[in-house]
């Protein structure tokens, strides 16, 4: 009988050991959410429309001041606006397979979902691009990218110019 | 060169600053007003009192072309049919037409009926929250991330102009965000209006004109210059219950 045991309890030590150690072998290695990568980026040196850190801290402050701003003062700028987000961060709903948000494949509720954080925005904005969003560009502002905040009127002037140089060339 | 820019709001500018010049004292003044969409980062102001008037001679018989533009335009209805549950009569209608008969004369006509953007709205006074609002520029609408779906503005809109949402929605449009728990209603196609300024053109009045019936002009009531103010000037218009002196934004002729 204690033959047969104390084998068995050496495994049950070293399995119990092996279940201590892998923390410890992992070293300070928690597990990470698996964040998608976004469809663009804001310049060679910054990812995001601010920095990475600062966007992962404190993105909800941004979006929550655009949209008081954009609600009750018509104010559409696109550096933080949630359309903008879902443009750059996840995929367009192509045929078969559409991200959603209550997907870890999609951008807000991969992170989301590893906080355990319920997000609310997509109980009524939309959770993947229009079909015809071009990623990093804005419906409202045409064909620039989505980090401007120049008035209609620069903008024009910016596409005049560009058609402008077409036609000389 | 020119094929790649698109110069209606440029002419529509020239235009209107030409005629705006003739017709004033001072024309540098006339200049500066001239209709110009607002910058993107700027608030939106009351100098503009946004506005409708619809020509119900001119709209026709059993056409509902402005409903569907407004569906395609929001993403309601058909366009979203994502409330399985609901009867036909809870589901979102933004805009409906309404039937008016004359019960000794047997004539009969209809109306589009929507939001009437009230300078006074009671759905705004009602709201225990402040989601229900009327911005500067007289766009009243409802701000879902604060309606607790009360609906106590349903019930003081004398127009019956509001929707409760009652299941979970998917794929709205981008541009008209609406979900369960919250109330909505016509917003006047504010991300057309704070795009183009006086130059937009409201979902339905774009479906109607396509139709070739033109019943619609949106335009700024404040602004005497504006098409909609010079045919009140000229021809009037009749609010719906004007009795409630809430003195409405949008306006009808032929009823
Ligand atoms: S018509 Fe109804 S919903 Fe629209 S502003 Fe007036 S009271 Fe409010
Ligand atoms: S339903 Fe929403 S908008 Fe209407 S009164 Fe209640 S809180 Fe206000």
């Amino acid at each position: 009988m204690t033959r047969l045991f104390k084998p068995l309890q050496s495994l049950v030590l070293a399995v119990g050991m092996a279940f201590l150690a892998i923390p410890l072998l992992a070293g300070a290695e928690v597990p990470r959410p698996d964040i998608p990568q976004a469809n663009a980026r804001y310049s060679e040196a910054q990812g995001c429309v601010e920095p990475t850190e600062e966007m992962r801290k404190n993105h909800m402050e941004y979006i929550l001041h655009q949209r008081d701003e954009t609600m009750r003062q018509g104010v559409r700028t696109k550096q933080y606006s949630l359309e903008e987000c879902i443009n750059c961060h996840v995929p367009k709903p192509e045929s078969g397979k559409i991200v959603r948000s209550d997907s870890k494949e999609h951008f807000c509720s991969s992170c989301h979902s590893y906080a355990a954080v319920k997000i609310d925005c997509f109980s009524c904005h939309r959770d993947t691009p229009m079909p015809d969003a071009e990623p990093g560009m804005h419906r409202l502002g045409g064909g620039k990218g989505h980090h401007f905040t120049e008035t209609e009127t620069e903008l024009t002037a910016d596409v005049l110019r560009a058609a402008t140089e077409e036609g000389l060339q | 060169m020119s094929e790649h820019v698109d110069t209606s709001r440029r002419r529509f500018i020239g235009g209107t600053a030409g005629a705006a010049a003739g017709m004033s004292i001072a024309p540098g003044v006339f200049l500066n007003q001239v209709a110009q969409a607002k910058p993107a980062d700027q608030p939106v102001t009351s100098e503009n009192r946004w506005g409708m008037l619809i020509d119900t001679n001119k709209c026709g018989d059993g056409c509902d072309a402005c409903v569907r533009g407004c569906m395609e335009e929001n993403g309601w209805g058909d366009i979203n049919d994502s409330e399985p549950h609901s009867a036909p009569e809870q589901k979102a209608q933004w805009i409906r037409i309404v039937e008016l008969r004359d019960t000794r004369t047997g004539y009969a006509h209809q109306l589009p009926l929507m939001c009437q953007h009230c300078k006074h709205p009671p759905c705004v006074d009602v709201c225990p929250t402040g989601a229900s609002m009327k911005r500067a520029d007289g766009i009243v609408l409802v701000d879902k991330h604060i309606c607790i779906g009360c609906r106590y503005c349903m019930m003081a809109c004398p127009y019956k102009a509001r929707s409760f949402i009652h299941e979970d929605l998917q794929d709205q449009l981008v541009v008209a965000p609406r979900g369960k728990g919250t109330v909505e209603s016509c917003t006047l196609c504010v991300h057309r209006v704070d795009r183009d300024g006086a130059d937009a053109v409201p979902a339905c009045a774009e479906a109607c004109a396509a139709e070739g019936h033109d019943a619609f002009v949106f335009g700024d009531l404040n602004d005497p210059n504006s098409e909609i103010s010079r045919q009140l000037a000229l021809h009037g218009g009749t609010e719906i219950r004007a009795d409630l002196g809430l003195d409405l934004g949008v306006r009808y002729r032929g009823i």
